[in-house]
């Protein structure tokens, strides 16, 4: 309990040292207290604006998620370099709605850049009651598939990885 | 430098440079705006991705130390890409711009 109030944010600490050190290209020992201190204090002097903070449960599994979005970027690449190249009349252009179970906006905002920047997608418009996004997908042979896909491989993991903290 | 090392910074500029140049041709053969919309906010990610790992690999090996804050530049732009090609895919809808006939499925008002 005492832990969690001299550090509100872990990981947002862990992220603001990790940027630190990244930003100053050295490792040393000075820049890494330096940045310590810094990811220790902006978290806690900040915290009064943070509302409704995301709780995230399981880092790790995070952690995984994003390398796997790493890789699914480069295979969206290629996909898409394949198609601009190719027969442009030959795309099937659709605009998709795809019902949503994630309420966390940290969760929300990943998801919609998770899919802007993956296989053919860009997500256009979310509803005002955040229950539906709609997606512009570049090259769809079936749209129910593509909303089961992003639904199954981005959206399950995510929801696993946040509690939804509705207040 | 070591031959190898130069043989793959070249290699990733390459890697880089051509999907920033298929970015470029999405850009200018796509019919309509929302197909045009893939190819900036897709090609030029793995572009400047392949141009940042060759900055790296450089920096790493030209005796300073090892040098990562190429990274920031990478995580900056996963983070600001997909915010942007949102924003203009909204106006675009705001502003009804043609929409190819082939398109399925509509965007909605609201």
């Amino acid at each position: 309990m005492k832990a969690r109030r001299w550090i509100p944010h872990p990981l947002l600490s862990l992220c603001l040292l990790l940027v630190w050190l990244l930003l100053m290209n050295d490792l040393s020992l000075g820049h890494f207290l330096l940045g310590a201190l810094l990811g220790w204090a902006i978290p806690l002097l900040t915290q009064v604006f943070w509302i409704n903070p995301p709780k995230v449960d399981k880092p790790f599994k995070l952690c995984l998620f994003l390398l796997r979005i790493l890789g699914d970027i480069v295979m969206a690449n290629l996909q898409v370099a394949k198609l601009i190249l190719g027969p442009t009349a030959k795309l099937r252009p659709a605009f998709v709605e795809i019902p949503l179970l994630l309420e966390d906006e940290l969760a929300l905002t990943m998801l919609t850049s998770i899919i802007s920047l993956t296989p053919g997608t860009v997500s256009a418009d979310l509803s005002d009651d955040h229950k539906t996004l709609l997606v512009h997908g570049l090259d769809v042979p079936d749209a129910e598939a593509l909303v089961a896909e992003i639904k199954q491989r981005y959206e399950a993991p995510l929801l696993e990885v946040f509690t939804c903290s509705t207040t | 430098m070591a031959f190898w090392i130069e043989a793959l910074v070249a290699l990733f500029l390459l890697l880089g440079s051509l999907f920033a140049l298929v970015g470029a041709i999405g850009l200018y053969r796509l019919p309509d705006f929302f197909m045009r919309l893939h190819g900036p906010t897709k090609a030029s990610t793995l572009g400047v991705g392949g141009m940042v790992i060759a900055s790296m690999i450089y920096f790493s090996f030209s005796g300073k130390g090892i040098s990562l804050h190429e990274l920031l530049i990478a995580l900056f732009l996963f983070i600001t890409a997909p915010v942007s090609a949102h924003m203009l895919a909204k106006a675009a809808m705001q502003q009804k711009l043609h929409i190819n006939k082939e398109t399925r499925g509509k965007p909605w008002e609201q």
